[in-house]
């Protein structure tokens, strides 16, 4: 068991730097997932963590050791890949024993430690197939094995469940969460996936071009989120924005305007507008609804397009005074196209951020 | 069932006609040709007509028989002996050529072994073509594993990251496109027994120690240095082989070995070689095929000699054939190398087999 601090961590490609001074600090026995858009470097700094990348500048510490050029072997990690990476001209149980083959460990040994896996992972009955006789799910179930009887203090899932389809994707996301529970040991998981970061993740930290957006737990990175990027990233449907004006700021509260809404008073925790000053409103569709009486409402517009996914229904929105928005209305509602449509809102559940 | 492509696709059969029709005249009919005229006693030009003869063509190229020759002795039946000591024996001609002995009848002496003070001597109807035959399959015993195993070394330096690597590469393919007669002419000039490179260049590495030899005039070097040659010239054809073998392996599957600690060693052992399975066979297939078909560098450099040392089953078929007008010999040749090669395929194929 470790906890591993990143400090100031660099890495560059040459000339183009693609890790810009990141520093996260992972506890012990914590489950923490990197997540970002594509190319923001997450699965470069989990590659740093395990090894296989060299680290340009900064330090990398597992459990209060440096390790920026101790060989991945012995930095007390096992890593888990997006293409599962397991050998195909070995059987299951040569797979999850690759590692004690390598270390020259005993058979009797190597015996045990398999067999403890496939208990854990509920694979025994697979351990004398091969990889060409495995699901997709079976197969990455195959290199967590590989990875467990490692027995690291540390684990890194590079991705692993994005080549599986949506269902065997949630049934091992839950297999997942029981493994850390069961073992105890820290985890990193890199996903683009924001289910899976707000599900399984003590911790999540936001990358975006190298840079740390924000760390945070999940439901402080949804109801808190520290900018623009971070409030757009998680959630789904995406947050609206809304280019705002700040016609009043005092005390802890801001009057905005916008051409398609009236203006509206709202909480902040941190004074740091200015009157007349410009800013962005956020507001999460879920948090949209649908007044009683169509008169009022803040928002007015006709309704663009529907989609009815039963449990909720989610309507973009043209708004009248231009701009559109979208809604994630909690109930399946039926909505003709092009129909009027009012919509409501709590300030207190609105985000404001500063124009950048 | 019939199909469009046996009722109404006379346009299509007309274009594969040509390519068809050159592959029967050159191929398909010459393949028939030799088995046919292995059983006959034609002659490339003869005033008499062809006759069948069965299989008395393979049975004066293929018959052996032992002979065991008892040492001479003297009235008081003592062993009679030369000045150093060693037994003398009646010459093997005394028995070839007696009456009693028709079955030996014709067969000149291959090579002789004792046993006591007998001496056994295997005799041969066809002592040329058995040279040929154990020279031919030395060839290919030598050349698999040498050439396969030095493609395979060269494939692993090329494939690296290097500043200049396409150079190395580009060297060592060079032989491939040049012609194996220009190849062969150069290497007589090399191995040239009075100023040829190779002396010259072992005897200032020596300092003038070493004794020039004649390379192709000797029989215990003519061969080697055949064999030499042959590898320099297509190891760069099966290194790119090897090449794209080595590129179809994952890379993720190298850095799970880099996780476990695997040395350079194990890594080869567990990832690369069995990943290179299907490469192995065809190499090693390709090479054995080659190396049977071993003529030009003969035809070039040797001629077969010295003393039919590098006599090979190839050379014989055309030596025969068409030096000798000796068709129905040439195609016995031909149909014997192809059951040979016929063989070692199948055993090859079964050998490398995927077992599952």
């Amino acid at each position: 068991m470790a906890d591993v601090s990143l400090s100031q961590v660099r890495k560059s490609f040459g000339s183009a730097e693609v890790i810009k001074g990141v520093d996260i600090d992972i506890s012990d026995g914590e489950f923490v997932v990197f997540v970002g858009p594509s190319g923001c470097g997450k699965s470069t700094l989990l590659r740093m963590i395990a090894g296989l990348e060299d680290i340009t500048s900064g330090t990398l510490e597992i459990d209060g050791r440096v390790v920026n050029d101790v060989q991945p072997k012995d930095r007390g990690i096992a890593m888990v890949f997006q293409t599962y990476a397991i050998f195909p001209h070995m059987s299951v149980r040569e797979n999850v024993a690759f590692g004690l083959t390598i270390a020259g460990v005993s058979r009797d040994e190597k015996e045990r430690k398999v067999n403890e896996a496939a208990r854990i992972l509920q694979m025994e009955h697979l351990l004398d197939r091969r990889p060409s006789q495995l699901s997709g799910g079976q197969r990455q179930r195959v290199a967590i094995g590989r990875a467990i009887v490692r027995d690291p203090a540390v684990f890194l899932f590079d991705e692993p469940l994005s080549n599986l389809d949506a269902a065997l994707r949630m049934d091992m996301r839950m297999e997942i969460g029981k493994l850390h529970n069961q073992l105890g040991a820290t985890m990193i998981y890199v996903t683009h996936d924001q289910v899976e970061a707000m599900t399984l993740a003590d911790k999540i930290v936001v990358l975006r071009d190298g840079v740390v957006q924000q760390i945070g737990a999940p439901m402080e990175l949804y109801h808190k989120p520290a900018n623009l990027f971070v409030a757009g990233f998680i959630g789904s449907p995406s947050m609206n924005f809304m280019d705002v004006e700040v016609l009043e700021a005092a005390g802890d509260g801001v009057t905005v305007k916008a051409p398609a809404l009236d203006p509206v008073k709202l909480h902040v925790d941190e004074q740091t507008y200015a009157a007349h000053s410009k800013a962005k409103l956020g507001l999460r569709p879920q948090y949209l609804s649908v007044p009683d009486d169509a008169s009022k409402g803040t928002l007015h517009g006709t309704v663009a397009l529907v989609e009815r996914l039963g449990t909720e229904t989610v309507v973009n929105v043209e708004l009248t005074r231009g701009g559109r928005i979208v809604a994630a209305l909690s109930e399946d509602k039926p909505l003709d196209i092009g129909s009027e449509i009012a919509l409501d809102f709590d300030p207190a559940k609105a985000h404001l951020f500063a124009e950048p | 069932m019939a199909s469009k492509l046996t009722t109404s696709n006379a346009a299509g059969w007309a274009f594969a006609l040509p390519g068809f029709g050159l592959i029967c005249l050159f191929i398909v009919v010459p393949f028939f040709l030799a088995f046919a005229l292995s059983l006959t006693n034609q002659r490339l030009i003869s005033p008499n007509p062809t006759e069948y003869v069965g299989f008395a063509n393979y049975k004066s190229l293929l018959s052996l028989a032992v002979i065991t020759l008892e040492p001479e002795r003297d009235e008081d039946g003592e062993i009679v002996r030369d000045e150093d000591g060693t037994p003398e024996y009646p010459r093997v001609r005394t028995i070839t050529r007696n009456p009693d002995f028709p079955e030996y009848r014709g067969m000149r002496e291959w090579f002789r072994w004792h046993s006591g003070d007998n001496a056994r001597v295997v005799v041969a109807s066809d002592v040329v073509f058995m040279k040929a035959l154990v020279n031919t399959l030395t060839f290919a015993l030598v050349i698999a594993p040498g050439q396969g195993g030095l493609a395979l070394l060269l494939a692993l330096l090329i494939n690296q990251r290097l500043r200049g690597i396409n150079i190395f590469r580009t060297i060592y393919f060079m032989p491939v496109v040049v012609s194996i007669v220009v190849v062969s002419l150069l290497w007589r000039f090399i191995y040239d027994g009075n100023d040829g490179l190779l002396n010259n260049l072992l005897s200032g590495l020596t300092f003038g120690l070493f004794e020039p030899i004649d390379w192709l005039g000797r029989t215990d070097t003519a061969l080697g240095s055949i064999i030499a040659m042959s590898i320099w010239q297509a190891v760069g054809f099966h290194m790119v082989i090897w090449l794209a073998g080595l590129q179809t392996i994952s890379p993720t599957l190298y850095e799970v070995a880099q996780i476990e600690g695997a040395s350079k060693w194990q890594t080869f052992r567990y990832v690369t070689w069995p990943g290179l399975r299907n490469t192995a066979v065809l190499v090693l297939i390709v090479i054995t095929m080659q190396a049977f078909a071993l003529f030009a560098q003969i035809d070039v450099m040797t001629n077969g000699g010295p003393l039919d040392s590098t006599q090979t089953l190839v050379f014989q078929a055309v030596e025969r054939g068409y030096g000798k007008q000796d068709i129905s010999g040439g195609s016995t040749i031909s149909v014997v190398l192809f059951l040979i090669v016929l063989t070692i395929s199948l055993v090859q194929r079964y050998l490398t087999r995927e077992r599952s």
